[in-house]
């Protein structure tokens, strides 16, 4: 049954980069106030319009970036009053959407305007050593485990061990991702990749190479939401936000609960699909955050969408490659596209556009609704959205 | 010239923890409600949330749950250490804790090798529990 005031996208824009990096000359934050422009001039908005700000980055901390909607919204000159700068990691865009969608519901904002912003390809700023162990870092750190991928890597050795997947299964996932990018002139790594390159890459850190690992890139995109109503004087064909989901489980890899098993996608995965009302044959694309290989097959896992323990062999044959059975991170991806630190936010955009039919050469045919699964942290956290053509 | 490797901040929940290890036993949170162990160091126990706790001296024996061998350091603190064994170690008692595998040979070590704990000493203040393959 639909409603007046269910929550929509009706906004989005992504700043252009080249070799990983912002093309246009502007700060951290005049980055993020340009594209927060551009998706509401999109929508046939203006920043004043604006009344719930949504917003989570690694910048200006310490600093200003403790407070980070307040920061963003002295900077873009506006007075939000409804607003939520929930960090939690990467996957942290996909909860401002969910909360957003509340917000809207119960009428605490009229215009959401989430957004998210990252220089820490120029800066080269992406090292997260050197930070001093404190609290439960202290049991870790020290130890010289290697942030972020040592985490990653230990995850992927124990469903290694536990389920017999191999750095074959996991290099699927790096080839199909790159195949997708080919097709996205806007995509950063573009070149041909194989199964054997990614296996014959450097290891970093054992089971995981330099090509199961995610791009370091800049980036900067948003997104803006409002409800069904409002939608309809507005000039883009809305995107409605279905149901979503989120859940966190630790900090330090070593309080992750199963090194195999991504709890916070199983818990948020349900939730969403059930406020959705989908089931897994419902969903015709799917972008899940590939902060490396073993990112995916964990998500896709614990999401349902084959059984705990077959990740493997589900993705085995390129079957999320364009043209496979399961199209999946269709714009190329945090492996192969961009990954400006938080990558939630370009997940989103990529779905809403190919709900939209604006994809070009990589459009998914027939797509009408997604699912958009965001992971944060260490697989710390987990927050999925699902979209639908209105 | 060498970089400093990072030291624990040590604090109120850790302190009888790392003093343990300097002095050369895995001393670690044992609730006297629900009888479990649990690591890191809390003011209340993650099981019950009781704060009925009380530092034990564990076995120190465990097997390795999870680990990785880390063929790029992490940051130059950790360049000459290269290749190393970050690994995730189950104890004996059941919680799991992030430590090292001692060894010259980081190809050995495989999920469920059985461990003991080893004190290395890093400065007067702290020591740190390795582990090594039994």
């Amino acid at each position: 049954m639909k409603n007046a005031r269910d929550p929509v996208i009706v906004g989005l824009a992504d700043a252009p980069i080249e070799d990983g990096k912002f093309v246009t000359k502007a700060s951290v934050l005049g980055h993020a106030a340009l594209v927060a422009k551009a998706a509401v001039e999109e929508a046939g908005l203006t920043l004043d319009d604006v009344d719930g700000l949504l917003t989570a980055g690694m910048w200006g901390v310490p600093g200003p970036g403790q407070l980070a909607t307040v920061t963003l919204g002295e900077y873009l000159g506006i007075m939000p009053t409804y607003v939520d700068g929930t960090n939690i990691g990467g996957s942290a865009f996909e909860a401002h959407v969910a909360h957003a969608a509340m917000a809207l519901r119960e009428g605490y904002c009229e215009v959401a305007l989430i957004v998210y912003s990252s220089d820490q390809k120029s800066l080269r700023s992406r090292n997260l050593g050197g930070r001093p162990s404190v609290l439960s870092m202290q049991h870790e750190t020290p130890y010289g485990m290697p942030t972020p991928v040592g985490g990653y890597a230990m995850a992927a050795q124990r469903h290694m061990h536990e389920y017999g997947s191999t750095s074959e299964n996991l290099a699927e996932i790096a080839v199909a991702t790159r195949k997708w990018a080919q097709l996205n002139p806007a995509a950063t790594r573009r070149d041909p990749l194989t199964i054997d390159d990614v296996l014959s890459s450097t290891m970093i850190s054992e089971p995981l190479h330099l090509l199961d690992c995610c791009l370091v890139t800049d980036g900067a995109g948003a997104i803006v939401m409002t409800t069904a109503e409002r939608a309809k004087d507005l000039k883009t064909k809305p995107i409605a936000v279905k149901g979503y989901g989120e859940a966190h489980t630790h900090w330090a890899v070593a309080e992750m609960p199963d090194l195999a098993r991504l709890l916070p996608a199983q818990k948020a995965g349900e939730t969403a699909m059930k406020m959705a009302g989908v089931t897994h044959s419902d969903i015709d694309v799917v972008e899940v955050y590939d902060s490396f290989t073993i990112t995916v097959l964990l998500t896709l896992e614990a999401l349902g969408f084959c059984k705990i323990g077959e990740g493997g062999d589900f993705v085995s044959g390129q079957r999320t490659a364009p043209g496979g059975a399961f199209p999946m991170n269709t714009n190329g991806g945090g492996l192969s596209a961009l990954h400006p630190g938080m990558y939630g936010m370009f997940l989103l955009i990529e779905a809403s556009r190919q709900l939209r039919g604006d994809c070009g050469d990589r459009q998914v045919t027939g797509a009408e609704t997604a699912l958009v699964h965001g992971t944060g942290g260490t697989l710390s956290s987990g927050a999925t959205v699902i979209l639908q053509k209105d | 010239m060498s970089i400093e490797k990072p030291l624990p901040v040590i604090d109120h929940d850790s302190a009888p923890y790392w003093e343990a290890a300097r002095e050369g036993r895995l001393d670690i949170p044992l609730c006297g409600d629900c009888g479990k162990h649990h690591f890191y160091p809390r003011a209340i126990c993650p099981h019950c949330h009781s704060d009925n706790l009380k530092f034990d001296t564990v076995s120190g024996r465990g097997e390795v749950h999870t680990f990785t061998i880390a063929r790029r350091p992490a940051g130059p603190a950790f360049a000459d250490d290269v290749p190393y064994v970050v690994a995730l170690i189950e104890l004996e008692e059941g919680p799991r804790m992030m430590s090292r595998v001692q060894t010259d040979d980081p190809e050995a070590v495989k999920i469920g090798a059985k461990v003991e704990v080893t004190f290395v000493k890093a400065t007067d203040e702290v020591t740190f529990p390795y582990f090594k393959m039994i």
